[in-house]
């Protein structure tokens, strides 16, 4: 089964290498990471997918509270969350698939977002399963090339942070 | 008030409360070192900077302070790194500062460039490079924060050229660090807490077992109360001696690997383990299966992620242990123990016949005798550094300590070398209390150079090398586990007594049993730093340490010393 974390942490030069060699050094088996901003300056949102058959989650968690720059850290495997991956894919296509590709592309809510003479770039949003999915599917035209984000995370509902109140960052 | 980088290094040092800082300059921290004496911090000039980091680890575990290491760039800072990793290992507070080449030539590979941040990236508790010199007070003072609460570790900080020499104006910071995502832990859980005092109260054959945690939160007072009160022995781990007094009645002494086998004993047969600040490494847990099968167990600790990682608990407890037994200690009952206490007293009664220090003299020197004749000449008094292998076992295993912060060893990480410049370090936080290292011939040689540092300092430093000519524990694994196929580990050692007098230090040899009390009350007597050379026993059942449970095996399946009267059938 795979568990995502969602990880806050300082905005600040070396952060996600200490994340990785954290992952690294205790031999931590990572699905997918992603970073980026958040609604607030100074602080970075990690997604990390772990499989928790092979690597025990709340120990991810806890040695990456042992790194003095991860704000927070949460399991958001069991709470109501959308998550969500996205996917560009170039296949291949020539006048007779291009229908179809088109009409997949369609039932899938994906999108076409470039056209050329023996390709089609589609950009498709949503959970890895369905992405899985039209990729299957797409791979019969030949897939010339594809890049997927791996997966971001949030928990619904009205809280933001996860639930958690704001922390003060260095500088305010 | 206008102050260069460099300046603003020992101003900071200083209003940290540093008074000794250990290393070595060189082209890149030169201009840190510039402007010293105008703050009266004294430097210790040591000759490598391994053990500038083992000295200021020394003098952290010997103080309770935080210990200061000063390298320059490249290999200056590479040679830290074993001192390092040796402090993160244990969990002992230093500040690394190490000069780095000009931000303007960071990334092209400049004379003795190296990415020391990252290299140390997976060794320290936290590492800073500075990129303005604004920021360098601000984090001089964060890092010493970092470096003692919480689990205490190493930081360093590696300060460009350009920001040493850079000018600003000077504002101390704010006492508060601004750390939103580090939050030391405090008291327990109490429903933790008062689940943990069910158990207590409800426990037949109860042991503690300390850990390094007990020095590090200064818990030992309120153990002493908790085990009085509760009627429970008091196993120690070999960072956690002196922890709790050996002489009391209820200290059993180290467990482990080459702790007594009584006890083992007692961690085997107990119903409730508590185990106090510690981590339940490998040395002294034995086979993981077959560990403690008999007990319920309490874990208070205050890294999370050592809860529940290598033994399963009933009652895991985060917290600062000393807090954590001011909570607990008001919840539990007084207890009497007398049956369990008579049990374990047996035990201990049969490893002490068997015990090689109370064996009539053969007329060859043995190093348990040698470690036993120090510590009944200093009273136990004495602050002991040990090297690593098998004369850190017979100093752990002979010298009984009774006061917190006397033993400086390599516990973690079981660096070689460690013992002199430890020992320096400690010597240096108390110039006016006798130290004694403890060395073996194979990692004397790996840092003896630090005697020049001893001679420097005129540190009144004790040095008792036990020769056996050997790198002795891998030795004795050879020999109990490779056939005794002795592969690579017979040194052709040189005459160390002259070697040690040409740097001006008193020098003693023994090689029997007779000289051993003589040699040890002149070098105790002299004033400057005096060395002892004791050749001990080489190899057999008088070179090993005893007793011993094999890699893999049960901590109750010790290899024990064989008794005078099985030997003789």
């Amino acid at each position: 089964m795979k568990s995502a974390l969602i990880a806050l942490v300082e905005d600040k030069p070396g952060v996600l290498n200490r994340v990785a060699s954290l992952f690294r050094r205790r031999a931590f088996n990572i699905e997918s990471l992603t970073v980026g901003h958040t609604e607030q300056p100074g602080v970075s949102r990690m997604t990390i997918v772990v499989d928790s058959a092979r690597t025990d989650v709340r120990k991810v968690a806890q040695n990456l509270y042992k790194l003095v720059n991860v704000i927070q850290v949460e399991d958001v495997t069991e709470r109501p969350a959308v998550i969500r991956d996205l996917a560009l894919i170039k296949v291949r296509t020539n006048g007779s698939t291009r229908a179809e590709v088109m009409q997949i592309v369609e039932t899938f809510r994906a999108r076409v977002v470039d056209v050329g003479l023996e390709t089609l770039m589609v950009e498709v949003t949503g959970t890895e399963e369905k992405i899985d999915g039209l990729v299957e599917v797409l791979g019969s035209f030949g897939i010339v090339e594809m890049v997927r984000t791996g997966r971001v995370a949030m928990v619904r509902g009205s809280n933001g942070n996860n639930g958690k109140s704001q922390y003060r960052i260095k500088g305010e | 008030m206008r102050r260069t980088g460099a300046q603003i290094v020992w101003e900071m040092l200083k209003r940290e409360g540093v008074e000794v800082v250990f290393g070595i300059p060189g082209g890149a921290i030169m201009h840190v070192y510039h402007p010293r004496r105008d703050y009266g911090i004294h430097h210790v000039l040591v000759r490598h900077e391994q053990c500038a980091a083992h000295a200021a680890d020394g003098y952290a575990r010997a103080s309770g302070r935080v210990g200061v290491a000063i390298a320059t760039s490249g290999p200056g800072a590479t040679n830290l790194v074993t001192g390092i990793a040796t402090a993160m290992m244990d969990s002992s507070p230093i500040v690394c500062i190490t000069g780095q080449v000009p931000t303007s030539v960071i990334g092209f590979d400049a004379f003795q460039e190296i990415d020391i941040t990252g290299i140390t990236l997976p060794i320290t508790k936290h590492n800073y490079l500075v990129t303005d010199v604004n920021d360098l007070a601000y984090i001089i003072h964060e890092a010493f924060y970092i470096a003692r609460s919480g689990r205490p570790g190493p930081v360093l900080i590696d300060i460009p050229k350009d920001i040493q020499k850079a000018e600003t104006d000077f504002v101390p910071p704010e006492e508060e660090v601004r750390l939103p995502g580090y939050r030391p832990v405090g008291p327990g859980d109490p429903e933790a807490v008062r689940q943990a005092a069910d158990l207590i109260n409800g426990a037949q054959r109860p042991i503690i077992l300390a850990g390094h945690g007990v020095l590090m939160s200064g818990a030992m007072e309120i153990l002493r109360a908790f085990a009085e009160k509760t009627e429970t022995p008091v196993a120690l781990t070999l960072l956690s001696k002196g922890g709790f007094p050996e002489s009391h009645p209820l200290a059993l002494g180290m467990m482990g690997m080459h702790g007594e086998v009584f006890v083992n004993q007692a961690i085997q047969e107990a119903d409730l383990l508590l185990a106090f600040g510690m981590r339940f490494d490998d040395r002294v847990t034995g086979r993981l299966e077959h560990y403690a099968p008999k007990s319920r167990k309490v874990h208070v600790d205050l890294d999370a992620a050592e809860l529940n990682k290598i033994v399963p608990v009933d009652v895991a407890i985060l917290g600062d242990l000393r807090q954590v037994l001011e909570q607990l200690l008001p919840l539990v009952e007084p207890a009497s123990h007398q049956e369990w206490l008579e049990q374990i007293n047996r035990w201990r009664e049969e490893s002490r016949a068997r015990d090689i220090v109370h064996r009539p003299s053969n007329g060859r020197l043995l190093a348990p005798q040698v470690v036993h004749a120090i510590w009944e000449a200093t009273g136990g008094e004495a602050i002991v550094a040990t090297d690593v292998g098998q004369n850190q076992m017979w100093a752990a295993q002979y010298y009984h300590l009774n006061r917190p912060h006397t033993l400086m060893t390599s516990g973690g990480l079981g660096t070689m070398g460690f013992g002199l410049p430890a020992a320096i370090g400690a010597q240096v936080a108390h110039p006016d209390k006798e130290v004694w290292a403890f060395v073996g011939d194979g990692g004397f040689q790996m840092t003896m150079q630090e005697l020049a540092t001893v001679v420097q300092e005129r540190l009144p430093l004790r040095i008792a090398l036990l020769n056996n000519g050997y790198l002795g524990m891998v030795r004795q694994w050879q020999e109990f586990f490779y056939d005794q196929r002795y592969e690579s580990t017979s040194l052709l050692n040189p005459d160390f007594v002259r070697l040690v007098e040409a740097y001006g230090i008193r020098s003693w040899r023994v090689t029997t049993p007779e000289e051993t009390h003589q040699a040890i009350a002149e070098a105790r007597s002299h004033p400057g730093p005096a060395f002892i050379e004791f050749q001990v026993a080489q190899e057999g059942e008088e070179g090993n340490v005893y007793p011993m449970v094999p890699a893999g095996a049960a901590l109750h399946e010790m290899i024990r010393r064989p008794t005078p009267a099985v030997k003789a059938r």
